[in-house]
Parts: structure tokens; sequence; C-alpha cells
């Protein structure tokens, strides 16, 4: 009895933050949505959102984020394999974590001026002959520079599941009669799947998101969901509006950590 | 030899600069045979199966397999498979699955496949556990399915690597019959590796004793047992009375201040050696019977026999394994036959051992 009176009173300060910072501003943002612009009470966000406008930016946000995740997904793996082939593997984990701490908003500027007209970049590019190029407010550097913030949670989770692996798991494989590429398909990649899928998460759900970056690197030519929450907050000033968008957001994550989670399955 | 399907020859083992793991190991494997490797941790018995799996390359000499050297021989084409000491079983995939997983990769047609592993299955006594996760597998369980995993594949060796040292006792002893069983109904080549010489003796056709990364002897369980080349193999082979002593001249012998007669001849005279007597060799008597005068020290009853821990006057211990009781703190008498003495000389190699054995009963054939 005494016991659990006093797992509760430790579980007091989480709890109360967890109402206080989650659940409260996840209800006032429920609340919100039912706004129109002039306060009244009504369903117009919802019917707004559902209007061409508003779909074509939900999914050109799953289209960026889906390619940031897929892209980040591809240079990552071979990476975090690489890593785990490495003799200091946390020396260079570390190197490639530490960028991951440095404020997004420093990076962002940092590519500005490299991609800026005067960049680095475009330096490169005359001096092997191509010539100066557009490259800052694109979508390619946008997507460029994305993946370049995310791939360090996308490496970590893969990294610990290869990790993970039993290496005899893989001299059984060959054992068998499979080859490097076999073994890769039906062994390594299956048991490192719940690794592929965190990463995924960490990656997607706040790429869906983005906002600042869409203006800083892609001067405003890719819109977000992210970014149309903020426009509405802080230019609009249709906080009904910007809430419904949110709501939408809120649910599509729930919706992809329910539909990638039932994780762990080990023996 | 034409029964051999596995030959190694002068196969060496070295990781960077570090003394050799295998030092020039030769020997043959025959067709049909159950063989164990028997050594010390570290001695390099995982090499020698890594090596023969083609997990692992030689540095130097030559492996053969049916005759052909397969130094170059990627694992995955090798007609071996492995049975893991953690078996090694997939986790993502169930018990089925598992044991299909070589079929699978040769293409094998579906309809094949079920009949295979099925047949695999009942082979290890696991029909109807097809649809079970690994997980929900008991040690005994898994075993059983890292076997019949390699056995669908009718490879023409497996290799074991200490399969059974994560079990218990009872379903240990359990499982070696049934090993030494399957082995003789596949008709395959079994090496095994274990470090525990009952397991060993038990099991195997021919014996394999390593040490330090070099075959010490080879041969039958009874051969090891009962004519141990030297020291490690007497010491690591059963339990043993190991002494040092000098051949006085044929069929005469000096050890703990005492000449006995014993069997061996074709030594130099007064060459020392070392003697070896199994303790259920020695016999408990009175004082002036005995051979030999010791005080009993301790006693532990093992359930088929006593062993008696005794010291002579010069401070040797000898083991005594005796159905009799004895009173701790007695003075006793040991007596043994002539046979009961195994003689060691320092450093002989296999080949110079098993030519003064077969001396032996030459002459023993020709004085009847
Ligand atoms: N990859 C490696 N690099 C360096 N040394 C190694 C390597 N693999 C094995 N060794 C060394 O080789 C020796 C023999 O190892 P091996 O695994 O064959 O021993 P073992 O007889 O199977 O022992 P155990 O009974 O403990 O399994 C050991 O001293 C080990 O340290
Ligand atoms: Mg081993």
């Amino acid at each position: 009895m005494n016991n659990k009176v006093t797992r509760n009173l430790y579980l007091f300060p989480y709890a109360l933050w967890i109402v206080l910072f989650v659940v409260a501003p996840l209800l006032l943002v429920l609340y919100y949505s039912f706004f129109d612009i002039e306060g009244h009470f009504s369903l117009v966000n919802y019917k707004t959102f559902f209007t061409p406008v508003y779909l074509k930016m939900t999914l050109s946000s799953f289209w960026y984020a889906f390619l940031i995740t897929v892209i980040s997904l591809i240079i990552a793996y071979p990476t975090a394999y690489l890593l785990t082939k490495t003799i200091h593997k946390q020396l260079w984990l570390l190197l490639i974590i530490v960028p991951s701490w440095i404020n997004l908003l420093l990076k962002a500027y940092a590519f500005l001026g490299i991609f800026g007209t005067k960049g680095i970049a475009n330096s490169f590019l005359e001096a092997v002959g191509i010539g100066a190029k557009q490259i800052l407010f694109t979508d390619f550097s946008f997507v460029f520079v994305s993946v370049y913030i995310f791939i360090p949670f996308m490496i970590l989770p893969i990294f610990n599941a290869l990790n993970e692996l039993n290496p005899t798991l893989l001299d059984a494989a060959n054992d068998l009669g499979a080859s490097k590429w076999i073994t890769f398909r039906r062994v390594i990649f299956p048991l490192t799947i719940d690794g592929v899928k965190a990463g995924c998460q960490v990656v997607f759900i706040p790429a869906l998101s983005l906002f600042m970056l869409t203006r800083l690197i892609a001067g405003n030519r890719v819109i977000t969901l992210g970014t149309a929450i903020e426009q509405q907050f802080l230019v609009t000033q249709d906080w009904g509006m910007g809430s419904t968008i949110a709501v939408f957001l809120i649910l599509i994550m729930f919706l992809i950590i329910s539909l990638t989670g039932n994780r762990k399955r080990g023996v | 030899m034409t029964n051999a399907i596995i030959q190694f020859k002068q196969v060496t083992k070295q990781y960077d600069n570090d003394p050799a793991v295998l030092d020039q190991v030769s020997f043959e494997i025959e067709r049909g045979k159950f063989y164990t490797l028997l050594g010390p941790s570290g001695c390099g018995k995982t090499t020698i199966l890594r090596l023969i799996a083609g997990f692992t390359e030689a540095t130097k000499g030559d492996i053969f397999f049916n005759g052909k050297k397969i130094n170059d021989v990627p694992a995955n084409k090798r007609q071996v498979n492995t049975v893991f000491q953690d078996y090694a079983l997939f986790p993502h995939l169930n018990v089925f699955e598992n044991v299909a997983f070589g079929l699978r990769i040769k293409k094998m047609k579906n309809a094949d496949i079920q009949q295979k592993v099925k047949e695999a299955l009942s082979f290890v006594n696991l029909e109807g556990y097809e649809t079970r996760e690994i997980r929900e597998m008991s040690g005994g369980q898994r075993q059983r399915v890292a076997i019949a995993r390699a056995i669908v594949n009718e490879p023409e060796v497996i290799l074991l690597d200490e399969p059974l040292s994560a079990l218990d006792l009872k379903l240990r002893t359990e499982m070696q019959y049934e090993l030494r069983e399957l082995q003789r109904r596949l008709g395959i080549t079994f090496i095994f590796v274990t470090h525990d010489q009952e397991e060993a003796l038990a099991m195997s056709d021919e014996i394999f004793v390593l040490n330090k990364g070099i075959i010490q002897q080879s041969g039958t369980p009874i051969d090891i047992y009962d004519e141990p080349i030297n020291r490690f193999v007497a010491d690591f082979i059963g339990e043993s009375n190991i002494v040092e002593g000098k051949m006085i001249k044929d069929y005469l012998v000096e050890f703990v201040g005492g000449q006995f007669e014993c069997v061996d001849r074709g030594l130099n005279p007064n060459e020392s050696v070392d003697i070896v007597i199994r303790p259920e060799d020695l016999e408990i008597t009175t004082l002036e019977r005995g051979k030999l005068q010791v005080r009993v020290d301790s006693q532990l009853f093992r359930g088929v026999h006593y062993e008696i821990s005794c010291y002579d006057k010069d401070g040797n211990e000898w083991l005594v394994h005796s159905t009799k009781k004895a009173a701790v703190g007695d003075e006793i008498g040991l007596y043994f036959d002539p046979e009961a003495i195994h003689v060691m000389r320092f450093g002989e190699t296999e080949a110079d051992f098993d030519r003064r054995l077969e001396a032996y009963s030459a002459g023993d054939a020709h004085e009847q």
C-alpha cells in the first residue's frame, strides 16, 4: 500500500507536466478550431480545410516529408551499416550526432551562405565549368537542407538496431547458402526494420510540420502544413483556421505512429 | 585414404601477430562417422569448425573436401551445415521458416519444401511446432530446430559447436543419446565440439584432443582413455594419478621410491617418464599386500563409487575409485596390476606413440 502511495507521489510531477503542457494545449487547440475568424462558434474551418487549397497543401506536405524521409533512409542505412563495421564506432557516431545539437536556425543561415549566389557551391559550379545556378529558394535546396538536418535522427535508431544484431545470424544465413544480398534481404533488413520504422517516424513527423526552412531555404515556394499554421497564427491572425490545421496534423501524426508501431518482437 | 571427406594439411591459423591459434594441424575426417573435437576453452575448436564451414580463411595450409581443395570456396557454396553454439535461429521467422530457410534459397518448389521440412521436424521430434515462434521454444527445442535446419539441406557434414552446453544435465544426457542416434540413422558425418570429456567419450567414434592449437592425440574413446599420450591428455580425459618416474629397463619402472613391473618396453634405460594410473585401477587392500602405502585423507560418496583421496609418505596425492568404503585417517595399501601402469615419454609425437603401442601388441602376439 505504502509503496503505491510513494510511487504515485513520484509520478505526480510527471503527470502535472503532461496535463499542463501536453493535454491542456491539445484541448485548447481543439477548442479554438471550432471558432471562425470573428470568434463565433462554427464548423466553417473544417469545411475550409477540405477545399482544394488546403488539400493540395496537405498533399505537398506529405510529398516533401516523404521525399525527405526516403532520401534520409537511403543515405542513413548504408552509413549506419558502415559505422557498425568501423573500429571506433562510438566516436564516429558522436561526430555524426554532434551537428544535430546545433540550433536549426544557425544551420539554415549557414546554408544561406553556402548556397547563395556568391556561395561556395556556386563558386564550385563555376570552377568546374557548369556556371552559377540559382540554388537557394528551390525544391532541391529545401530537400537537401532538410535531409541534412534530419539524417542524424535516422542514423541513430538504425545504427542501434544493426549494432544489436547477433553476428552469428549472418554466419548462419551464409552457412545455409545465402549470398550477401539475400542475407541482407532476408535477415539483416527484417531484423532492423524496427530501427528503420523508428527513424522514419522521427524524420517524417517533424518534416511534415517544418516551417522555418520553408521560408529561409525554399523562399516560401514550398508551403507545408507547418508553414500554413504559422501564417494563420502570425500573419492572418485566424487562430481558428490555424488550430484546425493543427488538429489534422496531430491526427495524421497519431495515425503514422500507430501504423508504424507495434515494435519489439525479438526473442 | 579413399573414404576421407575432409582433410586438413598443415593448416595454420593466425590473427595478426598473435601466436598461432592453430599450428600446422593435419587430420582426416572419414565419411559417416561421429567425430569429436575436445579441448579446453580457447584451444581452437571453434576455429577448426569455422575453417571447415568457410567463415574464416586459413593463414597457411590446405583444406580438402571430397579430395578438392576448398580454401577459396565461399561458405554459402560448401556442402556443410553448422549447428551454432547459440543456435543462431532467426528470431523473425517461425520454426517452419527457420528450417525452410536453406531450401528457399535453393528455390525449391513449395510442395517439396513443405514435405522436407515436415520430415526434418519429425526427425527431431518436433512435429506440430511449425507455426511456433522461436521465442516460444525451450532451450532443448531450439537446439532441435537448429539441428533440423541443418539436416534438412542434406549436407555431407554437419558441424556442431558445443550445442549441448546450455542445457541442464538431464536434458543434455537425453540429447546426447538423440544426437548419436540421429547420426546413425542419417549416416551423415558429424563433427562435434565440446570441452566436456564425458560427453566426448560417450558419443564419439573418434576423438581429437586439442590443446593450444595442436592436436595432442586422436583415436577412439577407449584408445584415448586407456593410453593417453601425455600428461595433458591423461589429465583432461578422466581423472588420473600422474607422477614422475624413471624407466629402469624393459618391463620395470620406478616411481615414488619403489620399482614396479609394467608392460612397457623399448624405452631408453633410465629414461625419465610420466606415469599414469587411473583411480579405478587402484584397489584398496591391506598394508602388506599393497604396492603403495598411503593414508586416507578424505572420502566422497559419488553414487556408484566412493572417491577416496589418499597421500603417500612423499606427499603425492592418490585418487581411488572404490565400491568399498575406507576410514579417513587409516593407513591402507593400494594394489594395481602391471597393465594399470601407463608410461608416457616426454614430447613423444603421436606417430611414434602409435608405433610403440603397436610394437607391444605385436610382441604380445609373438609371446603367445
Ligand atoms: N577474430 C579473432 N581475432 C583474434 N583472435 C581470435 C579471434 N577468434 C578467435 N581468436 C582466438 O583464437 C583462439 C581459439 O579460439 P576458438 O574460438 O577456436 O576457441 P575454442 O576452442 O572454440 O574455445 P571455447 O571452448 O571457449 O569456445 C582463442 O585464443 C581466441 O582468443
Ligand atoms: Mg568455441
